[in-house]
């Protein structure tokens, strides 16, 4: 469904992100992207709908070639593929209504858009996924007026009212507590199961990629280092991905986890 | 250790700026020289003097019997002028200040559209209000729509540079965040920009209001028409208890405007 082909970002400063890295996402696949800070992660989910532009390279989401876009076909492109920020990136002096809605932005027309009269199929989606995630109740409140784990809600509503094929998350639990972290990894995986969504998840805690996960991407300088099951993440293929350390205390027991859940 | 030891109990003295003591003494002594020389070259006339404390004196005291009454007409509508003059010009120059200040952030403008906007605020910076002001009378003559002009130019330079400064330090993760969703650039503009910048906006509004009624009463001294012209004739004739109404309303008005001002930041956070 999302194919990558010798993707390659340099940035101007003559730092190299990505190293043609190739990866083919099936339908439906929800798959974690690990690996030390400036291996390239952010970089690669943000290549994908080209938030940073590629140096070179294709990017192909379901046939369609993204690279080569031009700027009205990119957008309409964009808005198959849906994005969770890190610190939420809500728009915080709008409501949470506004900001779910603003996911239709790719659909509705300026005007619209302006005047907040967005129609009525759209409010009734945006009700519908905010119910869904428990916050119906504050549709009206100001973003800023969340904590943190109903604010990365909203964000999960944002990117879901897109209809996305594909969901690209820059670390969703960033900032969050680790009982937080781990409802936000369990919402944003069910979702994508009920939905039948691919998603790309960067994250930096192993344990709890390990938890949720289907599949396991690790970059290292900009390469892909270990591509394979959750369950393959061995102290020796963690200490390739990031360096020499103790990682016994990392890697998690499945099967614990899931008790306590 | 031996060094503590001879350190313990002597006092401490900050170390001095200038480190060689002849240098530090000859500059206090050369500065010392140049007062009593900048003193010696003032030449006051002190007859004149004289003559002017009496009429400074009676402008004062024309404070405390303000004459609001005998040119009312020419005060009601020299401020009407002021008024009008001040809120035309606050609003076009505030509507043309918004696409210029989006021009004029880096963050968002290609590199062209950006030094056009930045020079067009240089312009308006450099040039100070009393000389566009005199241009514009001598373009269009005296009267309110010289004074306009001026200040909605004036109006340009200040909000579109100040915005500019805000937008360029918003946050770029929530205007991302918009992008990302396919927007087009207006709708990206106006949530993922707009509702960052809007406190400061408003802000800026307000205190300009303030600024161009102030200038409004300088202009008239050119002939750019409002209250000003009406404060120049008072003084023209030595009518000080006219001069002194027409400054108590401006002070007044000034007062008032920082008032609401205050209560509109408040509500806007």
């Amino acid at each position: 469904m999302l194919r990558l082909e010798k993707l390659v970002k340099t940035y101007k400063t003559g730092d190299q992100a990505l190293k043609a890295v190739d990866l083919n996402v099936p339908e439906g696949q929800v798959m974690a992207l690990i690996g030390p800070s400036g291996a390239g992660n952010s970089t690669l989910i943000r290549c994908i709908n080209r938030l940073v532009e590629p140096t070179s390279g294709k990017v192909y989401l379901s046939n369609v070639e993204l690279t080569g876009l031009s700027t009205g076909a990119l957008r309409r492109e964009r808005r198959r593929m849906g994005m969770i920020f890190q610190e939420y990136a809500l728009i915080e002096r709008l409501t949470v209504m506004e900001n779910v809605l603003s996911g239709r932005l790719g659909y509705v027309g300026f005007w619209r858009s302006f005047l907040r009269k967005f129609p009525q199929s759209d409010i009734d989606e945006a009700f519908r996924l905010l119910d869904r995630v428990g916050l119906a109740h504050m549709a009206d409140k100001r973003a800023d007026e969340l904590s943190g784990g109903q604010r990365q809600r909203v964000g999960i509503c944002r990117a879901l009212i897109q209809d996305p094929a594909l969901l690209l998350v820059d670390e969703p639990t960033a900032s969050l507590d680790p009982k937080t972290s781990r409802q936000i990894m369990r919402l944003i995986c069910e979702l994508c199961k009920e939905r039948g969504l691919a998603a790309i998840i960067n994250i930096h805690d192993v344990a709890l990629a390990q938890m949720f996960v289907q599949r396991v991407i690790g970059l290292r300088f900009g390469a892909v280092e270990f591509d394979g099951l959750p369950e393959g993440l061995t102290p020796d293929v963690l200490t390739t991905i990031y360096g020499e350390e103790d990682w016994e205390a990392t890697i998690e027991k499945v099967d614990d986890e899931s008790a306590v859940a | 250790m031996s060094d503590i030891q001879s350190r313990i109990g002597t006092p401490w003295k900050k170390p001095p700026f200038v480190q060689r003591a002849w240098l530090r003494w000859a500059l206090l002594l050369g500065f010392v020289c140049y007062l009593i020389a900048a003193y010696l070259t003032i030449d006051v006339n002190w007859t004149r003097v004289y003559v002017g404390l009496e009429r400074g004196k009676q402008f004062i005291l024309a404070f405390t019997s303000p004459d609001f009454t005998s040119r009312s007409g020419d005060i009601w509508e020299g401020m009407l002028e002021s008024i009008i003059m001040t809120i035309a010009s606050s609003v076009v120059g505030i509507a043309i200040s918004i696409p210029i200040a989006l021009g004029a952030a880096r963050n968002i403008a290609p590199l062209p559209v950006y030094l056009l906007c930045r020079s067009i605020i240089a312009i308006s910076r450099a040039l100070q209000e009393i000389i566009v002001a005199i241009l514009l009378v001598a373009i269009f003559g005296f009267g309110p729509l010289a004074g306009f002009l001026t200040l909605s130019f004036a109006t340009i330079g200040f909000l579109s540079k100040l915005l500019a400064e805000d937008i360029e330090s918003m946050d770029r993760a929530q205007a991302e965040a918009i992008k990302a969703s396919g927007s087009r650039w207006l709708q990206w503009i106006n949530y993922g920009v707009q509702p960052q910048v809007m406190p400061r906006l408003i802000g800026l509004s307000i205190y300009r209001v303030d600024i161009n009624f102030r200038e409004s009463a300088i202009l008239g001294l050119v002939g750019a028409g409002g209250i000003g012209a009406t404060l120049n004739t008072a003084f023209d004739r030595y009518e000080y208890d006219t001069a002194a109404a027409i400054l108590l309303i401006i002070i007044l008005i000034v007062m008032s405007l920082e008032y609401i001002s205050g209560i509109i930041r408040e509500r806007v956070q």
